[in-house]
């Protein structure tokens, strides 16, 4: 191994048919290692088909309002039952689907990128780290929860817009931190310097040598973000300020369904129940993930449970 | 030990001034006039005017955040748009509420959380600890309120054992009154903690457990091992603390995240606290009391990682002379 690698070129950017065929058998080798990632995938496939092809399966409109069927338990015309207005629950909760994962995947995005992309920059700037950091430090002083309800509450109208904006904000904060610590270590790597010796502008440094190797941790964050931003877009929804109460989310319809406990609690239980096994689904694939792209922490788990 | 207190209090001070900061500068840039709020909708332009003149509205934003932050530092929240009362007057008796909660899921999280995470490292790879880590990872994916309203489904509505919601205040103004009250008023946050707290736990018993095998293996265990001490010995006096101080310091970080889990349940179990007074204020945009509240929660977080900052220090020499 390390005389082909002696004697080949410095640097060899791997072909697309690389690429695939190292995705396809790290695909393989961690569903071999991890079976319950297998698990968290179905989960996460069958919401998200629901969430797109949601208004094939549903058999009515989920606002429409039958207040003669309202209260009706799950069974055959309404697996889920129905709830105070005689809205179907099971096609609320497909509707939930498509909400709560298209928040989630909109709010992982937006601070992925912008957090990256600051994290990278200060991370190689003093002057804008002692400015950026200090900032960023405030925001994570606030528990996230409430930082995101004072900005909701201060946004004018209310609507999805307003959730994913206020999400990110408090996302992005914790982005740029843990982004930026990768960064700080690599700048210091023998490699870096290598490069800096051989002229490298800081742009190349950024691009080529430190953004790749924070890619793994990244995506591992990433799937934590997701999971976190699905709880909390619900939780907010829960508290009636996040979705708004004519756009149904698991959160909002958890809500309305926790004053009927006593007689109907199929309204709150199934969306609950969706909302868990999706981000348990979530949770699952970025668990494996972790532990397939962070072979120390791999190497840790290995000998732990000897 | 005083160096490192001092430096550490040092540090913190800028962030609670940035806190302050982004507080101020969030109501300050949020749309509508608080004059007009304030004034109502009878208000001519002119009283409008004396109201903005009487409340500093009509002055540049530093002056303003000038006069804020000194209010802020001598303990005034300022007054409620909605109820026109002061907001220190307000807080006051929802705080026993929060606090109890607080203490309460702590202790109990705390606990339930170090034991399981103790035995899942006890028994390392055994079907025990991955049934452990299955509820540690169950513990992370559900949110609270579905937690409550299982819980509530089962022990209040079907068993009957707990009230669904309501709350009995503790009297602290008396032992005797202490005494009389702590049954009822447990009895009622009985449900309100068990949810925060497994879902805690399940957090906690991961850290735990990754704390104690990572002390399992230094060699002065195996010593103690080949020592002849039992097991629980071993586990208990040589394995368990070092590891407890990692396990404390993260505790301490997380707390934060229970402001989630108080803000939630309050609301679900009608808890006259102060996350339903921040949800009743953003429902009417009473924006001081969103102010004060953030101000209150987010120092209140600062102080106690200090707290732990400085105990951790304390117990173990390295953070206090390391850089």
């Amino acid at each position: 191994m390390s005389t082909t690698t002696r004697n080949a070129p410095l640097y060899m950017a791997p072909t697309f048919q690389e690429r695939v065929q190292r995705a396809y058998r790290g695909t393989v080798h961690v569903l071999r290692r991890e079976p319950t990632v297998l698990i968290g995938a179905v989960i996460l496939l069958i919401m998200a088909s629901m969430a797109i092809f949601g208004t094939f399966i549903t058999r009515t409109d989920y606002t429409r309002v039958d207040p003669i069927n309202r209260l009706i338990g799950p069974g055959v015309q309404h697996w889920f039952g129905t709830d105070t207005a005689g809205r179907d629950v099971f096609d609320r909760t497909i509707a939930g689907a498509r909400l709560s994962l298209m928040i989630g995947f909109a709010v992982t995005l937006i601070t992925t990128m912008i957090g990256t992309v600051v994290a990278l920059i200060v991370g190689y700037s003093r002057l804008l780290d002692n400015v950026v950091m200090r900032f960023v430090d405030g925001l994570l002083a606030f528990p996230s929860i409430l930082l995101a309800l004072a900005l909701i509450a201060l946004m004018p109208n209310s609507g999805i817009r307003n959730v994913i904006i206020a999400l990110s904000v408090t996302g992005t904060a914790g982005k740029i931190r843990l982004v930026r610590g990768a960064v700080l270590t690599l700048r210091e790597t023998a490699y870096v310097d290598a490069a800096r010796g051989m002229g490298a502008r800081v742009p190349r440094i950024l691009m080529v040598h430190i953004a790749p190797n924070t890619l793994n941790l990244i995506i591992v964050q990433a799937t934590f973000t997701l999971a976190s931003t699905i709880l909390a877009e619900a939780s907010l929804s829960f508290l009636g300020a996040g979705t708004p109460e004519y756009i149904p989310s698991w959160g909002n319809i958890v809500a309305t369904g926790q004053g009927y406990v006593q007689v109907a609690f199929w309204i709150s239980f199934f969306p609950g129940l969706f909302l868990t096994a999706t981000v348990l689904a979530v949770v699952l694939i970025g668990d494996a993930l972790r532990d397939y792209l962070d072979p120390k922490l791999r190497g840790r788990l290995e000998r732990s449970t000897q | 030990m005083r160096r490192y207190i001092a430096q550490r209090l040092l540090t913190s001070i800028p962030v609670i001034i940035i806190v302050g900061i982004i507080t101020f500068s969030l109501l300050y840039i949020a749309p509508g006039d608080p004059a007009a709020i304030i004034g109502g909708d009878e208000a001519t332009p002119e009283q409008l005017e004396e109201i903005r003149h009487q409340l500093g509205f009509d002055k540049p934003y530093h002056v303003q955040l000038g006069r804020w932050g000194s209010r802020m530092i001598h303990g005034d929240l300022g007054t409620s748009i909605f109820s026109k009362r002061e907001i220190t007057m307000l807080i006051r008796p929802r705080i026993q509420p929060t606090v109890s909660l607080g203490i309460q899921i702590i202790i109990v999280s705390s606990l339930l959380g170090v034991s399981l995470g103790m035995l899942a490292a006890w028994k390392a790879g055994a079907k025990l600890d991955r049934a452990l880590m299955v509820f540690a990872v169950i513990g992370f994916a559900t949110p609270g309120f579905w937690l409550a309203f299982l819980l509530i489904w089962g022990f209040a509505v079907n068993l009957n054992w707990f009230p669904v919601i309501g709350y009995a205040p503790v009297d602290i103004s008396s032992l005797g009154a202490f005494g009389r009250t702590l049954p009822s008023h447990l009895h009622s946050m009985f449900l309100p903690v068990l949810v925060n707290s497994v879902l805690a736990s399940a957090f906690i018993s991961r850290i735990t457990r990754s704390a104690m095998l990572e002390v399992l293996r230094e060699d002065y265990v195996r010593t103690a091992r080949a020592k002849g001490l039992s097991e629980i010995r071993v586990f208990l006096r040589h394995a368990f603390r070092p590891a407890a101080i990692p396990i404390v310091t993260v505790i301490g970080g997380s707390l934060a995240g229970l402001a989630t889990g108080l803000v939630v349940t309050e609301r679900i179990f009608a808890i006259p606290g102060l996350g339903r007074m921040l949800v009743e204020a953003i429902a009417r945009r009473d924006y001081p009391i969103i102010q004060g509240l953030l101000m209150l929660a987010s120092t209140t977080f600062i102080t106690i990682n200090l707290a732990v900052d400085i105990l951790y220090a304390y117990v173990d020499p390295r953070v206090r002379y390391g850089g």
